[in-house]
């Protein structure tokens, strides 16, 4: 590693603002210096040669790379992966890459392909076209059972006529090891996932969260290069997801393996990994760390399936760089960030996050003003070891009045279900449960303000 | 609750319950029981045109002093235990294909398919495949035809052409409960199998047989009675060269009209079954219960 901030996702392209392209253009970026050791082979930096993923370019063969250290080379890279099914692409021209250590998520709805994209690295589909390669190692024509990665199944697929040891060993054996060694082997990892003297009971007579980290050390104990997880956790109930989530960060972290977990839960995607890839109909929207998505959706589908949003639709008066004036439908103007490409006079959607809407603005911490300027909007990676720096305040410029329609009461998620003047248009407003809003009732009239840079624009529609 | 409901119920649920079981009682009782009673007590007496009435083990006796009995009877359970196994080595990979590699549509016609045939009765099903074997047979017109040999062969009328008879006639019931045991196993143990280092015979070993295992000592005692029970098939296709123990019974019956002695042989039948299948419960440490589920 060579410090944070060079970005361990390539092979997704972006731009200076921190905002990832889609992958569609396959555009990539030159890796760092390296010197191959042997000439005879096609390394992957060749085939990223012209900020493109040059076609046919297969990683070196097997063995090759064998006495290299293992870390030239990111655990997991995916070239141009596509794959159809009949007439339905699955998974559309996808590139990343997970470099060693990382814990990397893969975010989308169902049927956006990212279960079949994983199965693909599993090896139990074969890509139409692209390149899978684990360690440098094209993984071509290699069947599951060669392959240096393991995948937890959605349902954990426990062998249920074997107790827990024997299912922790059914790989080892599988490989030959000494039945000594085995149960050595066993103990060891069951001791790391906190299950010590577990091994003869059946995984019938385990809770839920043992059973998950029986299916996590029978994939651990074989020292996969990568560790695959399709949504494990979204057999569990709330309260032991949220245990888990925290677990399963905790133990890789511990472990250090790397990870691919993916998850249609943001809130699974968003607390545990390094990095999210988030997925819509076969391609990556945007490749970035849980906060970047959050704060920086690269795309209208990201700003929309990210966190919760409110959404206004209505025309951009100004553009400034990536800052803008929106006049919405309803006749109120916003300033808001605006999504590159966008020019004035251009039909919008804004998204506004609920949370990031302040009640009465004028009476809280907010102090009114326009911004002295538009700010850069730093790329939280280009801030080496802490938060990106805040913008200035006093840009917390934009006002609505709203009709307050309905409390809807969650504890530390309550919400606001408001209506703006003279219009039918749904906005959610986070309500603190801090004692200041007790006041509020469904019928009152309220002011709430936000930042210039909470706002967000993308062109209408694109979202959807 | 039910007990609450019968309680308050009373005599008018003991008569329902009364009606209902009642079929099933007489059936049992008229069509099992007593004539197993009777042929119980015949099996120990002598035949009555000898004129001693008392009670003897001359027929049991008879069975052990004569060898063409006792061979006739393990040959018969050799051969049953040999079409077991034949039966499930050739329906396993059919039930697998059929639940695990084709799609669902194509699954239920491949199963249809295998069920018409079973339509048609065990005897024509029989004069069919003497139809193709036969020394005149298609086969023999065929081979004869393209030359591959000179003069027909006959290929009916020996242990082989037998064996292969009696396992197309038992395959179904072999592998219609592999293909309920195998719908219930969730293929992402095959794939997790597979993704942790097993090839196709490991996952097959380890992974498939053990979960199939009440399905196929389901399937394998109901092969092995039908077969050793059977008396068409073997007196068919095996001839007068291939004796089947259910031949001798009916000979002692309708033959000899000694029903003493054949009352003696179904008992041994019956015996032998019981132990044969009792033994293949311990062997593969499968419950009765559980495998007649």
């Amino acid at each position: 590693m060579q410090g944070p901030a060079v970005s361990p996702l390539r092979g997704t392209g972006g731009n200076r603002n921190g905002y990832r392209t889609a992958p569609a253009e396959g555009a990539c970026q030159t890796r760092r210096a390296w010197r191959p050791r042997s000439s005879s082979c096609t390394v992957p930096a060749d085939g990223c040669r012209n900020g493109r993923w040059r076609a046919g370019a297969r990683p070196c063969a097997a063995g090759v790379h064998d006495q290299m250290s293992p870390d030239i080379f990111p655990d997991l890279s995916v070239g141009n992966v596509v794959k159809r099914f009949e007439k339905f692409t699955a998974v559309d021209d996808v590139s990343f890459e997970v470099e060693q250590g990382r814990f990397f998520s893969i975010l989308g709805p169902s049927g956006c392909g990212k279960t079949t994209l994983l199965r693909m690295i599993a090896g139990f589909e074969s890509p139409d076209s692209g390149v899978i390669a684990i360690r440098g190692r094209d993984m071509a024509g290699i069947a599951p059972n060669r392959r240096p990665v393991n995948l937890i199944f959605q349902h954990l697929a426990l062998f249920p006529m074997m107790s827990v040891a024997e299912n922790i060993a059914f790989g080892l054996k599988r490989r030959g090891m000494a039945g000594g060694d085995i149960a050595r082997k066993v103990q060891d990892v069951l001791e790391r996932v906190g299950l010590p003297g577990y091994g003869a009971k059946m995984p019938a007579q385990l809770s839920g969260g043992q059973r998950q980290r029986v299916a996590i050390a029978r994939c651990l104990v074989l020292e996969p290069a990568v560790l695959l997880l399709d949504e494990p956790l979204g057999a569990l109930d709330l309260k032991l997801r949220e245990q888990m989530k925290v677990e399963l960060k905790t133990l890789q972290a511990e472990v250090g393996t790397t990870f691919v977990y993916i998850t249609h839960d943001q809130s699974e995607a968003l607390v545990m990994s390094d990095h999210v890839a988030v997925m819509n109909a076969g391609r990556f929207e945007q490749v970035d760390t849980p906060r970047n998505l959050y704060r920086r959706p690269a795309s209208a589908f990201v700003a929309g399936f990210v966190g919760e949003t409110n959404v206004w639709t209505g025309t951009l008066e100004e553009v400034a760089g990536d800052a803008g004036v929106v006049r919405t439908d309803e006749g109120a103007v916003f300033r808001a960030r605006v999504a590159a490409g966008l020019a004035r006079g251009a039909r919008v959607d804004m998204f506004i996050r609920p949370e990031a809407v302040l009640i009465d603005p004028d009476g809280a911490a907010c102090v009114t003003g326009d911004a002295p300027d538009y700010a850069p909007d730093y790329a939280e990676d280009a801030a080496p070891g802490g938060d990106a720096p805040l913008p200035p305040r006093g840009a917390c410029a934009n006002r609505a009045s709203v009709q307050v329609q309905a409390i809807l009461f969650d504890g530390a998620a309550s919400r606001l279900l408001t209506h703006p003047e003279g219009s039918r248009r749904e906005v959610m407003v986070a309500l603190p449960q801090n004692r200041l809003y007790d006041h509020i009732k469904p019928g009152d009239r309220i002011t709430v303000g936000w930042d210039d840079r909470a706002g967000i624009c993308f062109a209408a529609g694109s979202g959807r | 609750m039910s007990a609450v409901a019968a309680s308050k119920a009373g005599p008018g649920l003991r008569l329902t319950l009364a009606l209902f079981l009642t079929p099933v009682v007489l059936w049992l009782g008229l069509l099992i029981v007593l004539p197993h009673i009777d042929l119980l007590i015949m099996s120990f007496r002598m035949d009555p045109s000898f004129g001693d009435e008392g009670w003897s083990f001359e027929n049991y006796r008879q069975f052990f002093a004569e060898p063409i009995y006792w061979l006739t009877f393990v040959r018969t359970a050799g051969y049953s235990v040999l079409v077991t196994l034949l039966t499930f080595l050739v329906s396993l990979p059919v039930a697998f294909y059929v639940t695990k590699v084709v799609a669902r549509n194509t699954s239920r016609f491949l199963l249809t398919m295998l069920l018409l045939p079973f339509w048609v009765s065990e005897l024509v099903r029989v004069y069919g495949w003497m139809i193709l074997l036969r020394e005149s047979g298609v086969l023999n017109h065929w081979l004869t035809g393209l030359g591959i040999t000179a003069a027909p062969v006959e290929m009916l009328y020996n242990d082989a052409t037998m064996i292969m008879g009696l396992v197309y006639t038992s395959m179904l019931f072999m592998v219609v409960p592999l293909v309920s045991v195998l719908e219930s196993l969730d293929d992402s143990l095959i794939e997790a199998a597979y993704d942790l280092g097993a090839g196709p015979w490991t996952i097959m070993r380890t992974i498939v047989v053990p979960h199939c295992m009440p399905g196929i000592m389901s399937g394998a005692i109901v092969v092995f009675m039908l077969t050793l029970g059977n008396y068409l098939t073997p007196n068919l296709m095996g001839g007068k060269n291939s004796l089947w123990f259910t031949e001798q019974i009916y000979n002692q019956f309708i033959a000899s009209f000694n029903w003493n002695q054949g009352a003696a042989f179904g008992f041994l039948l019956l015996a032998l079954s019981s132990c044969i299948i009792w033994l293949g419960l311990r062997l593969t440490g499968q419950k009765l219960s559980r495998v007649v589920q």
